[in-house]
């Protein structure tokens, strides 16, 4: 998955270095629409190329000359390439879009993005916009993912106090069986991590119990969520919600829990790099993303979560909507990117949790 | 007033008005301009100051090494500017960056240890706060700088909101003020209107003063108006009973010598004729000197009205008279004796007017009176007093006590040489002099005839 694919990232950095023709770094790139189109619009994001299709066939479904050449990136990556173009004032970007949102704000910040003013981005609350140049275009929590083979009903943690209570006993059968993000190897685990210790003393309490009780620190959503299918893992904490709604979708074994106490969301940002080609082409992408229609399919494709019980899409995710805590796209980001804070924060993290790293390390 | 006149009036007033709007309006919006900045600089400053306190306050030394462990906080305070980007940058002793941006430029050693910059970064204007942090541990000793820097955006809107609040509240005042002040023009210039009204509806024979009730400052315009009109009223006066009393007196003596004219014309004895041509000659100057007395007495009244009052002394007056009486019409040298003080009798008044009246005066001591004719000026305590004196008993009782009314002597006047109408000149004179003329018979002693006016420079 894209977020934790730092190894391969620097494999691939290092290929590219060490082969004489400058290869680009990204994973992969699916093109759509018709050849003969007029223009093309570079889209390059961190989100999987399957995952976000759907919404960029119906985009080009409207708009007949336009072709999207979808460069699918590694998050660190995708940062780095674009922070390089804008030091040297081109790129062939006309959009990006990562989870990464700390760097897409640092990437703002540095004056690498333009603005964009529309009755759509006027729309967007406080925290998915910040200067008009940054856009949150989904909204995904951060959830517990639970096998529901394994646990009954009155196991399942609804929080993190229950997650708490469940990891107490000496005997706990959760004892091991609990992973999370390594948030050295997985820039979005560090990402809610960091959120998470400014959000309640309850995460210095749930990391000493995960050190205890030997919780698995691994990288990357999918071997989490295939972890705890295969039942290796009980629960998986702090789980992209997107990732883990898909999975559900075709997974019966599969259970997701927005934690009740707090559930952080996080809002994928995009941007229009300064210098982008197709500029024009990029705001009505933007505007669709942000549209009713595009919000629509988004929310289909689990980027958009639903926190409505009755709701048909299945499974809903059970949580008061009150408890949804949003990470803001704004400057405090730039807190967590800060070298000397990461090392810090890397180092307290370990020290809690006592690490047994997972097996990919 | 023609209209346009009326207009340029308002015109004026406008124009001054709106000067001293523009003018006041400008003043005030330069304070507010400036204000307006002033205050959002201190505001965000205080963010900025708040922010980099809290970073080094972060700041510590562990193992020999600065470290910052730079707390959101921090930068939630300086995200109270929403859309602001935020820069900063730890630097080292030796000037090396130990976390933040490289390209933030520090300002370099011995500035104070709380500065603020103005500088440009990556294209857009930032205010910068710069910290010195000094450390003085075992395993460090030394300086750090803490730069914070935040773009100017919310700090630029909360300006532009104070000063266009400002401006709001400049330009409210401004239209009150101008409505007053078109309020209070119109109902200055109300009174004016009025005035004119009533002249236009007058009759154009009514001189009567104007009663309008004026505000204070009009009061002096309607009373220049009625001074005029009263002044007016009074030469009119004096010309319509000029032209009564020279139509009334000159009436007679021409048809006297209209007769004898006729009656010469049918004489052809020569002894006749020329006793005639005698008697005519006679008639013919009294009528010349009745003539030149009543246009004197119309010149003296004109002179009451409308001559600048000067400082006379009453000797050059005395002085001139004796002057013209030296030598008579027939040519003989007349006594007149001047008895003149040593030092001057000033009054205010018309030297021409106060030399014509003692010329009367003397002319009818001459012509009444006996000789010698005494003129005398003293000045004695706030009175100076011009007296003739002659060695005649003086008129009869009745003549005396009537003198100077106009109709005295009608039918004599011819006859005695218009002395009647010399004493109304001296009468008129003495009054606009605000003086007074009285006349003193003594039977041993002659006859004095005296005015005494207000003395000039007497405290």
């Amino acid at each position: 998955m894209s977020e934790c694919s730092r190894l391969s990232c620097l494999c691939l950095v290092m290929l590219a270095l060490c082969l004489p023709l400058r290869l680009s770094a990204q994973e992969a790139v699916g093109h759509f629409g018709p050849d003969a189109a007029i223009r093309t619009l570079v889209i390059r994001s961190s989100t999987d190329i399957d995952a976000f299709a759907p919404v960029m066939q119906v985009f080009l479904d409207r708009s007949v000359d336009t072709r999207i050449r979808y460069e699918q990136w590694g998050s660190n990556a995708l940062y780095r390439i674009s922070s390089e173009e804008c030091r040297q004032s081109g790129t062939r970007a006309d959009l990006v879009i990562s989870s990464a949102i700390d760097q897409q704000v640092k990437l703002v910040n540095d004056g690498c993005a333009i603005a964009h003013r529309s009755a759509y981005t006027r729309r967007l609350p406080a925290h998915a916009n910040w200067r008009d140049e940054l856009f949150g275009i989904t909204l995904e929590p951060a959830v517990m993912v639970y096998n529901r083979d394994e646990l009954s009903d009155d196991e399942i943690p609804l929080s993190r106090f229950d997650l708490l209570d469940r990891l107490r006993p000496n005997d706990s059968r959760f004892a091991g069986r609990v992973a999370t993000y390594d948030i050295e190897l997985s820039g979005l685990g560090y990402l809610f991590a960091f959120a998470d210790s400014q959000q309640a003393t309850s995460f210095g309490a749930l990391l000493e119990a995960f050190g205890r009780t030997g919780a698995v620190a691994t990288c990357c959503s999918a071997e989490l969520i295939d972890a705890v299918a295969e039942g290796r893992f009980l629960v998986a904490y702090n789980v992209l919600g997107s990732y883990a709604l898909a999975r559900a979708d075709t997974d019966p074994r599969i259970g997701i829990v927005a934690p009740q106490d707090y559930t952080l969301t996080l809002s994928r940002g995009a941007l229009i790099p300064a210098g982008a080609p197709q500029v024009d082409t990029a705001r009505a992408f933007l505007d669709f993303l942000l549209s009713d229609q595009g919000r629509a399919i988004l929310r289909k494709l689990h980027l958009i979560a639903t926190f409505d019980d009755d709701s048909d899409d299945f499974p809903a995710i059970q949580s008061a909507a009150s408890a949804l805590r949003p990470i803001p796209l704004s400057p405090t980001l730039l807190v967590g990117l800060d070298q000397m804070k990461r090392e810090l924060f890397i180092r307290q993290w370990r020290e809690k949790m006592v690490l047994e790293t997972g097996e990919q390390k | 007033m023609k209209p346009d006149q009326r207009s340029s009036l308002t015109r004026r007033l406008a124009l001054s008005i709106s000067l001293l709007l523009i003018a006041g309006g400008a003043l005030v919006s330069l304070a507010a301009l400036a204000y307006g900045r002033q205050a959002a600089q201190t505001a965000f400053d205080r963010l900025l100051l708040g922010a980099a306190r809290q970073v080094v306050a972060s700041t510590s030394v562990v193992d020999g090494r600065v470290l910052a462990d730079i707390p959101v906080s921090a930068f939630e305070l300086l995200a109270l500017a929403p859309d602001d980007r935020v820069f900063y940058r730890i630097v080292g002793q030796d000037g090396q960056t130990l976390t933040g941006y490289d390209a933030l430029v520090s300002p370099g050693e011995g500035r104070p240890d709380v500065a603020y910059y103005n500088l440009e970064f990556n294209g857009e204007p930032i205010r910068m706060i710069a910290l010195t942090k000094r450390f003085a541990e075992r395993a460090f000793s030394g300086s750090i700088q803490v730069l914070v820097a935040q773009t100017m955006r919310a700090r630029n809107a909360l300006a532009q909101e104070l000063v266009g609040n400002a401006m709001l509240v400049v330009a409210l005042v401004g239209v009150s003020m101008a409505i007053l002040a078109i309020v209070a023009v119109y109902s200055a210039l109300r009174p004016l209107y009025r005035i004119e009204r009533s002249f236009s509806s007058r009759d154009p024979r009514d001189l009567t003063p104007l009663k309008l009730a004026v505000p204070g400052e009009l009061s002096p315009v309607v009373d220049a108006i009625n001074r005029f009109m009263s002044r007016l009223d009074r030469q009119m006066e004096t010309t319509n009973n000029l032209i009564a009393d020279s139509a009334h007196q000159l009436r007679t003596p021409i048809a006297a010598l209209r007769a004898q004219t006729e009656l010469a014309t049918g004489e052809s004895d020569p002894a006749v004729l020329s006793q005639s041509l005698e008697r005519i000659h006679a008639r013919s100057r009294s009528l010349s000197r009745l003539t030149d007395q009543l246009l004197s007495r119309a010149l003296i009244i004109h002179r009451n009205d409308s001559a600048v009052r000067t400082r006379v002394d009453l000797r050059t007056v005395a002085m001139d008279t004796a002057d013209e009486f030296d030598i008579d019409s027939q040519g003989r040298a007349r006594e007149l004796r001047l008895q003149l003080p040593e030092f001057e009798a000033w009054v205010r008044g018309d030297a021409l007017s106060l030399r014509e009246a003692c010329k009367n005066l003397v002319n009818n001591a001459f012509v009444h009176g006996q000789p010698p004719v005494t003129l005398t000026v003293e000045a004695r305590g706030d009175k100076a007093i011009l007296s003739i004196h002659d060695q005649g008993s003086g008129p009869s009782a009745p003549a005396g006590l009537r003198a100077g009314e106009r109709f005295v002597h009608a039918d004599e006047a011819v006859k005695h040489s218009g002395s009647g109408i010399g004493l109304a000149i001296v009468q008129e004179v003495v009054r606009a002099h605000q003086g007074e003329l009285r006349f003193l018979p003594d039977e041993a002693q002659g006859f004095t005839v005296l005015m005494d006016f207000p003395r000039d420079g007497y405290v």
